[in-house]
C-alpha cells in the first residue's frame, strides 16, 4: 500500500516536473513557493472590481491563478489607513495610499523598497505619473488612479454652471450643500477659492482658511465623505464637492446631476500601490501589484471604480467603457489648474486639526441646552433637598 | 466543603476576573496614560486644561443623552407596567417585538432612519405628494434624539420590566387591603418598588447616549456634533490620541458624576448597583 502511494506520488511529481516548464513558459518567473501563502491587501472601499454583475473579481482571479489566498480589508481615508498602520496592531502586505500620504510614509521609513523585477508590468504607466514628488527615484509605488476634485451640482437645483468654489458659499443654497469630512480636502477647498497654496505652511492663511469654512458651517447640511453617493443620487444636496470618478457612478443612478472643475482650480492625486516596510509576504505582495497593472485586469478596474487610469494599455483598450471621457480625460484646452497636495509639517498639520475641531464644534449654539441643563439641576437639587428634610421629619417623629 | 465550594466559586470567577482585567482594567489605565502625557509620553496636564472649549460640546451632549433617557422612560415605563400585567404567553411575545430590532445591527438601523428622514425621504415624499411644505427633519437635534431613543429603547424597557416582574403581588394586595385606591398603590407601592429597574434602565440609555458618534454624525449634520464625534475624529484622523484619551477621561468623570447624583434618587437602603 505505502508502495503505491509513494509510486502515485512519485508519478505525481514527474507530472509536475514535465508540466511546470509549459505552465511558466511566458517567460514569467516560478512564484510557486507563494502557493498557500496569505496576502493582506488594505485598500479603499470600492476601489476593486468585485465580480458584480458579470465584471471580474479582481481578488478571486488573482487567488485561482497564483494560489495565495488574499486576505481584503478596506479603509475610509488616508489618515484612517496610517493610523492603523502606525500603531503597528496590524499587518498588511499591500496598501494604496494617496500622494502626500505616500511622502508621509517615505519620510518615516514606513515603505519598502519595490523588487521591480516581479512588477514587468510597471512598463505600461504612463511616464508622467511615474517619479513624482513624493517617489523621485521610483523606488516605492506603482501608480493606481489618478483624479481631480471637482464640483457635482444638481442641475434642477442650481442655475447654470457654478464654475466657482464660490457657490458652495452661496446663501441661495443655505442647507443644500455638503462639504468634504475631511480637513485635507475641505481646507484645501477653501485656500483654492482663497488663491492660496493647499500647501502652505503660513499659520495666517490658515487662518483665513478656518475663518472662510466657520462662515461657510451655517449653510453646510452635513459633511460626508461616501454618503454623498446615496445624498447626491436622491437629490438631497444641491451641490457637493467630491472626485471626479465618483460623479460618473452617481451620474449614472441620477442623470440630473453634472459636474465642472471649479476655474480657481483643483485639487489633483494619485492614488499608488506601496507595500509597507513590515510586510510578511513582500514578494507576493510584488505579484499582486504587477496582477492589477495586467491589461485586463488594470481595464475591469478602470470599469469599475470610474477613477482616471494611468495604465497606458487601459487608455488603448477598446474594452475601456470611458476611454476618452471628457470628465476623466479633459483634452489639454479644457484642463483646470491643478495642485498636488503635499505632506504638511507637523507643526501645520496639528494646527490644521485643531482648526478642524473648532470647525466641527462652532455651529454648536447652546441657549436652549444651558437652559435646560439649568432647570434639571434645579429640579434634581429641589428633590433631593426636599428628601432630605422629609427624613430628617420622619427622623423627628419616631 | 466550605473551602472547597470557595475554591469553586473562585474558578468560576476566574474567566471573568480575566477578561476584566484584560479588557477593563487595562484600556481604562492605558486612557488615563494618554490622558496625562503628550505625545513624547512627557507627563502633562495640558491636555486636561486646553478642554475648556469643548465644554460647549460636553453640555450639549449630555444635555441630548438627558432628553432621550427621560423621553424613554416615558415611553418605556407605562409599556413595561402593562406587560408585567400580561399572561406569560402574551409577555413573551411582546419582550420578542421589543427584541426584535436588536437583531438587526445598530448602524443599519440608525442608516435607514437617514432614508426616512432625508428632506426626499419617506415622510417628506408623503408630506409632499399630499401637498404640504416638506419639514426639515434630518440635521436636527430631535433627529439626533430620535435616533437615541429608537436605539435604547429597549435598555430601558427590559430592566423595569424585569424589577415589575418579580415585585411580590401580596404588597399590591395588602395595599389594596388597607384600602388604597389604584393610584394610591401604583404611587406608593408600585414606583418605589420599581425604581432600581428604572435607575440601571436610565444607565443603560444614558451612558450609550452622551457619548454615541454614530448617530450625531448619521442624524444630526453641522449642528449637533457631540463629543463622541471628536473624540471619535482624535482617533480616526487627527491622529491625536492624548487629546481623545483625554476628553474620554473627562466624558467618564462626567458620567460617573451623572450617574451618582441618579443613584441619590433611589431609597438609600440601596441595593442598586450601578
Amino acid at each position: 500500500m505505502i508502495k503505491r502511494l509513494s509510486s502515485v506520488i512519485f508519478a505525481l511529481f514527474i507530472a509536475f516536473a514535465c508540466m511546470s516548464p509549459a505552465v511558466f513558459a511566458e517567460g514569467e518567473k516560478d512564484y510557486s513557493h507563494l502557493k498557500g501563502t496569505t496576502l493582506n491587501v488594505y485598500n479603499w472601499g470600492e476601489y476593486i472590481s468585485d465580480g458584480q454583475d458579470g465584471t471580474v473579481n479582481v481578488n478571486k482571479a488573482f487567488e485561482e491563478k497564483y494560489g495565495i489566498t488574499i486576505n481584503y480589508t478596506n479603509y475610509e481615508s488616508n489618515e484612517n489607513m496610517y493610523n492603523k498602520l502606525k500603531s503597528g496592531g496590524a499587518n498588511y502586505d499591500v496598501i494604496i495610499p494617496s500622494d502626500y500620504m505616500i511622502a508621509k510614509l517615505v519620510e518615516e521609513e514606513m515603505l519598502a523598497e519595490l523588487n521591480f523585477e516581479n512588477i514587468p508590468n510597471y512598463k505600461y504607466i504612463l511616464d508622467k505619473y511615474k517619479g513624482l514628488y513624493y517617489d523621485p527615484e521610483e523606488k516605492y509605488t506603482v501608480a493606481y488612479t489618478v483624479g481631480m476634485v471637482g464640483l457635482i451640482y444638481n442641475t434642477t437645483m442650481v442655475d447654470g454652471t457654478p464654475d466657482s468654489w464660490g457657490a458652495l458659499w452661496d446663501e441661495k443654497y443655505a442647507g443644500n450643500i455638503l462639504m468634504f469630512n475631511n480637513p485635507r480636502d475641505a481646507f484645501g477647498i477653501a485656500q483654492l477659492y482663497l488663491g492660496q497654496s493647499i500647501n502652505t505652511n503660513d499659520i495666517s492663511q490658515w487662518d483665513d482658511a478656518i475663518e472662510l469654512l466657520k462662515k461657510q458651517n451655517p449653510l453646510v447640511s452635513s459633511y460626508v465623505m461616501d454618503e454623498v453617493f446615496n445624498k447626491m443620487e436622491r437629490g438631497d444636496a444641491a451641490l457637493a464637492p467630491y472626485y471626479a470618478g465618483d460623479f460618473l457612478t452617481m451620474h449614472d443612478v441620477n442623470p440630473d446631476l453634472a459636474f465642472v472643475y471649479p476655474k480657481e482650480g483643483v485639487n489633483f492625486f494619485v492614488d499608488a500601490m506601496c507595500v509597507p516596510k513590515n510586510a510578511e509576504n513582500k514578494e507576493a505582495a510584488e505579484l499582486y501589484i504587477n496582477f492589477m497593472c495586467d491589461e485586463e485586469i488594470a481595464v475591469a478596474n478602470a470599469n469599475y471604480i470610474c477613477y482616471a487610469s494611468p495604465h497606458s494599455l487601459v487608455l488603448q483598450s477598446d474594452d475601456y467603457d470611458l476611454k476618452g471621457d471628457p470628465i476623466l480625460y479633459p483634452a489639454d484646452e479644457d484642463m483646470p489648474k491643478t495642485e498636488m497636495f503635499q505632506n504638511l509639517d507637523y507643526e501645520t498639520q496639528q494646527y490644521m486639526t485643531t482648526l478642524w475641531n473648532e470647525l466641527k464644534i462652532e455651529g454648536n449654539t447652546n441657549l436652549d441646552v444651558y437652559i435646560g441643563l439649568s432647570l434639571t439641576l434645579v429640579l434634581v437639587v429641589a428633590y433631593l433637598i426636599y428628601k432630605f428634610i422629609k427624613e430628617k421629619k420622619r427622623e423627628a417623629y419616631y | 466543603m466550605n473551602k472547597k465550594s470557595s475554591l469553586m466559586s473562585r474558578l468560576a470567577g476566574a474567566p471573568y476576573i480575566v477578561w476584566a482585567a484584560l479588557f477593563i482594567i487595562v484600556p481604562l489605565c492605558m486612557v488615563a496614560y494618554y490622558a496625562f502625557t503628550d505625545n513624547t509620553g512627557a507627563f502633562t496636564i495640558q491636555n486636561i486644561t486646553g478642554l475648556a472649549k469643548y465644554t460647549d460640546t460636553f453640555l450639549l451632549s449630555i444635555w441630548l443623552g438627558l432628553v432621550a433617557t427621560v423621553v424613554c422612560l416615558v415611553i418605556a415605563y407605562p409599556l413595561a407596567y402593562i406587560m408585567a400585567q400580561k399572561g406569560p404567553e402574551k409577555q413573551s411575545t411582546m419582550t420578542m417585538l421589543i427584541m426584535l430590532p436588536m437583531w438587526m445591527n445598530f448602524l443599519l438601523r440608525t442608516y435607514s432612519w437617514m432614508t426616512i428622514l432625508e428632506d426626499t425621504g419617506l415622510i417628506n415624499t408623503v408630506i409632499t405628494s399630499l401637498g404640504f411644505e416638506p419639514l426639515q427633519l434630518i440635521n436636527t437635534r430631535g433627529a439626533v434624539v430620535l435616533g437615541m431613543v429608537y436605539n435604547f429603547l429597549p435598555y430601558m424597557i427590559l430592566p423595569i420590566y424585569t424589577v415589575m416582574l418579580k415585585t411580590d403581588h401580596s404588597l399590591v394586595e395588602a395595599a389594596q387591603d388597607l384600602g388604597g385606591n389604584k393610584l394610591d398603590v401604583f404611587r406608593n407601592v408600585t414606583i418605589p418598588l420599581s425604581v432600581p429597574g428604572i435607575v440601571s434602565g436610565f444607565t443603560m440609555v444614558f451612558v450609550p447616549s452622551v457619548s454615541t458618534f454614530y448617530i450625531s454624525q448619521k442624524l444630526g449634520g453641522t449642528g449637533t456634533i457631540l463629543i463622541g464625534d471628536i473624540i471619535e475624529t482624535q482617533f480616526q484622523t487627527a491622529n491625536n490620541f492624548n487629546l481623545g484619551a483625554s476628553l474620554s477621561f473627562v466624558l467618564m468623570i462626567l458620567i460617573f458624576v451623572c450617574l451618582a447624583v441618579m443613584n441619590r434618587f433611589s431609597d438609600d437602603d440601596g441595593g442598586v448597583i450601578l
